[in-house]
């Protein structure tokens, strides 16, 4: 029974109007305050990845799935900012504005309601994810390493994906007794994902159950297929599992970890 | 005259804690209302059912007619919330936080650039609207706290401790600037561990203890019904000082507090003079009594944190 209610209270349908882009509007007023540092990250991190790895590392690396190793990490450095950019905006970001600044606790004393505060917060995270992936999009394509018109979709499945990441990212968040505790999903979530998802080397080469297990838990193996399907222009059906598969995960988290901030904000 | 809160049988508990505990009350439209009490009281969580932020278990509570359960979008449109800890916004400068607070009521730009010069004006926070919130003294920021619960044009202004950690000078700007909202007809509930302060801005107290509120009404009222006019405040070091003081005063209320005695009379002015010209006491006090007495009186126990 109890069992039962928790369930429904945590998968409850949040009722959220207008309101929660006004939080977004604060958290974006923020960002442009400090705009020139902000897109220092998402313009370098990509440059060096590309000279290290594309360039040099790929000089001793046969083509990878018929293209130079440079071509094959590049939307994989989109993806992996949309997952940066997310994670951290609403992990570290979002903690201290709930637990050092007590903003959400000053949002929440006017009409804003806690749910549409979190929601704010999540869409910020999708636009900061998107922000940071079209950077990196823009240097990878003045590298000339984009081949199909199809990347001009980069932003809007960075938006998609940055909501997804922004969801479970609420969810540690809503746990996290200090901003600490972070490091744990940190090192057991986002690195082995930076490095399993198909990013560096093709998930074909990693043993069939592994190949499984990474399309199952680790969201971002879909969103490089993705971004790697829309830099080359190789599109097939079976991308439209792998959209529904963020459609599903992020529909899920999104719902989830506004249910849990309540709880965690209203006792 | 008209309430624009009412609670009945208001209870708030977290987990097996009661925090408030089956209290009733009533604010009337222009009352300068002070819950008092030491921490731990309740006098927070009370004020914080009011304004929504926390959903109450039992009872009833409605502020202006709204029921808090259903309506807290339409109250919180109508109460101004001055919260006991600073949550400006320090992403921001002290215009700016203004300005922000404001969007989240629906005002539109140029009224809220209005009515946040007009605040920073009354609030005297003029010069330091490009100000980063780490740069203002401890005693600005809670203006600027108060500034930003009056962005909305509250029917109902909550403050919640709006003095606690300010020096002497800083408190008396911040109960002139209360005075004069209350002349200006706001209706204001405060919370407050401070006599004193009570005293000096309620038209009425509460005074809270376990949860409860143990007594209430005007501040005077409460002094005089509770501890007469004056109150006599001696060391005691012997039985024999103890019994003399029962002796003569029979009828009159004993309350220790560390060393001292504390003697309350419903007797007139002039008693406790009269008494000590025949027992000449050493360490002796008389002063005119105070709340700080009633609360003393009422709980046995000073308020101290």
């Amino acid at each position: 029974m109890n069992l039962k209610k928790t369930f429904s209270e945590l998968f409850s349908v949040p009722r959220l109007t207008y309101r929660a882009w006004k939080v977004w509007r604060r958290d974006f007023d923020v960002f442009m305050k400090t705009i020139r540092i902000n897109f220092l990250p998402s313009l370098i991190e990509p440059i060096l990845y590309l000279l290290a790895l594309g360039v040099g590392l790929g000089g001793f690396v046969a083509p990878v799935e018929g293209m130079p190793y440079v071509k094959f990490i590049a939307p994989a450095l989109v993806a992996i900012s949309v997952m940066y950019g997310a994670f951290f905006e609403n992990t570290y970001a979002s903690f201290v504005r709930m637990y050092f600044q007590k903003t959400f606790d000053a949002i929440i004393a006017t009409p804003v309601s806690v749910e549409e505060v979190i929601a704010g917060e999540l869409l910020w995270g999708a636009t900061r994810a998107t922000i940071n992936s079209t950077t990196v999009l823009a240097v990878v394509a003045c590298f000339g390493l984009i081949s199909s018109p199809a990347a001009l979709l980069v932003p809007l499945l960075s938006f998609m994906c940055g909501l997804m990441f922004a969801s479970i990212a609420m969810c540690f968040t809503a746990i996290a007794a200090e901003i600490d505790f972070f490091n744990y999903p940190s090192f057991l979530f986002i690195t082995p994902m930076f490095l399993l998802s198909g990013t560096f080397f093709p998930l074909s080469t990693l043993p069939p159950a592994a190949q499984v297990a990474a399309q199952a838990v680790l969201p971002l193996t879909h969103v490089v297929i993705l971004s790697r399907s829309l830099t080359t222009g190789v599109l097939s059906s079976s991308l439209l599992l792998n959209t529904a598969w963020v459609v599903g995960v992020t529909a899920v988290f999104f719902v989830l970890s506004i249910n849990m901030m309540r709880k965690r904000l209203i006792k | 005259m008209a309430s624009i809160v009412v609670a009945k049988e208001l209870t708030k508990k977290f987990g097996e804690f009661t925090a408030v505990d089956h209290v009733s009350f009533e604010v009337h439209k222009g009352e300068c209302v002070g819950f008092l009490g030491p921490n731990g009281a309740g006098k927070t969580t009370t004020v914080r059912m009011v304004y929504c932020f926390l959903p109450p278990t039992e009872g009833e509570l409605t502020v202006a007619g709204y029921d808090v359960k259903r309506h807290s979008r339409e109250i919180k449109r109508l109460v101004g919330v001055a919260p006991q800890e600073d949550n400006l916004d320090p992403d921001f400068t002290v215009l700016k936080n203004l300005l922000v607070y404001a969007r989240y009521f629906d005002l539109p730009k140029d009224e809220a650039l209005r009515r946040a010069m007009a605040q920073l004006k009354f609030f005297q926070l003029e010069e330091k609207r490009d100000m980063h919130i780490s740069q203002l003294s401890t005693g600005m920021k809670r203006r600027l706290i108060l500034a930003r619960a009056l962005i909305n044009n509250p029917q109902l202004l909550l403050l919640d401790e709006p003095t606690t950690g300010l020096d002497p000078q800083a408190r008396h700007l911040v109960w002139d600037e209360v005075r004069t909202l209350r002349r200006q007809g706001v209706t204001t509930i405060l919370t407050t561990h401070y006599m004193e302060e009570a005293a000096a801005l309620c038209d009425r107290v509460l005074i809270m203890g376990g949860g409860r509120i143990i007594e209430q009404g005007a501040p005077q009222e409460l002094v005089r019904k509770h501890v007469g006019e004056d109150v006599l405040e001696v060391s005691v070091d012997d039985e024999n000082t103890l019994q003399l003081l029962k002796t003569r005063f029979p009828e009159a209320t004993f309350e220790f507090s560390g060393d001292r005695l504390y003697v309350f009379t419903q007797h007139a002015h002039g008693v406790f003079e009269r008494f000590l010209t025949e027992y000449p006491l050493k360490n002796v006090t008389i002063r005119n009594a105070n709340l700080e007495d009633v609360f003393l009186k009422l709980t046995g126990r000073r308020l101290k944190e």
